[in-house]
């Protein structure tokens, strides 16, 4: 069977599904980071098959440009993830309740 | 089955099944390993499509940058003790539900619309015509057309740096008292 554009749009459909389920559920911030890579990764597998559906080049820059902001964004949660289990001494999602009331 | 089909399905059963493996791992280092394999994975989907530029970015800042950089904060909160506790939170059934609305919605889209998806046929050059290796097609149209957003990149990317440090840096005062 011929590997189209949509094979590639299925996948990327599945591993936004699987990043989804890991953000949605698990407790541990770290996984949770890592399933937001998963979700950007997903974002990029369509961009780089529409760019070589399209043959063009566009798709290829605006995928640089998700790495980029990825690369921002875990540094960024990275850091503050330390500063709260400096204060909280916790890295479970559920047990961060400051701003509850 | 030619080979692109069969290295296809052998990519995409790398990256769906590291990354099943990554979000339900107990010990944080294998899910970080297992998210190696899973961008591993995509690059090797990159290759597949042609962007063998985007396919060295992947490896170079994926794994060798972002995954090390998890690495380097999982040492830095204990994870044998991380292991003993629950792994899912208490939400997990409505977020699974949640997320598989998300994906069938999505699916259903991709699914009867792909009939829609019409692209020219394959063989016409990216980009400006003299150029003809991707990386080269990529930098011409990177430093052309999309300059003013690649130099907001380098601000955003400084402006990452500089918020990482000062936020996981301890204050004087801290270590003081």
């Amino acid at each position: 069977m011929e590997v189209g554009t949509t094979h590639y749009l299925v996948l990327s459909t599945l591993l936004l599904f699987i990043g989804t389920v890991g953000v949605l559920t698990r407790r541990n911030i770290i996984v949770i980071l890592m399933s937001i890579e998963l979700i950007l990764n997903a974002v990029n597998i369509n961009l780089i098959a529409f760019s070589a559906a399209l043959q063009q080049i566009h798709g290829q820059v605006f995928s640089i440009f998700v790495i980029t902001v990825a690369a921002a964004e875990a540094a960024v949660g990275l850091g503050i993830l330390i500063a709260l289990f400096r204060n909280k001494e916790t890295i479970h999602a559920d047990e961060i309740d400051l701003l509850r009331w | 089955m030619p080979l692109d089909s069969i290295l296809f399905y052998l990519f995409a059963l790398i990256v769906l099944g590291s990354a099943v493996m990554t979000i339900t791992r107990r010990n944080v280092v294998h899910s970080a390993i297992w998210l190696i394999g899973a961008l591993v994975g995509v690059a090797g989907l990159y290759l597949l499509q042609g962007a063998e530029f985007l396919a060295g970015v992947q490896i170079i800042v994926y794994v060798g940058g972002i995954t090390v950089l998890f690495l380097f904060v999982i040492m830095l909160v204990p994870v044998r003790e991380e292991a003993l506790t629950r792994r899912f939170s208490s939400q997990k059934w409505v977020g699974v539900s949640c997320a598989a609305v998300v994906l069938v919605i999505v699916l259903s889209f991709v699914v009867y619309g792909a009939g829609g998806l019409q692209f020219p046929e394959r063989g016409e050059p990216l980009g400006p015509g003299s150029l003809t290796e991707n990386s080269e097609q990529v930098g011409y149209v990177l430093f052309s057309e999309y300059l003013l957003p690649f130099e907001l990149a380098s601000i955003l990317l400084l402006v990452a740096i500089i918020g990482a440090v000062v936020m996981s840096k301890t204050r004087k005062s801290e270590t003081e008292g």
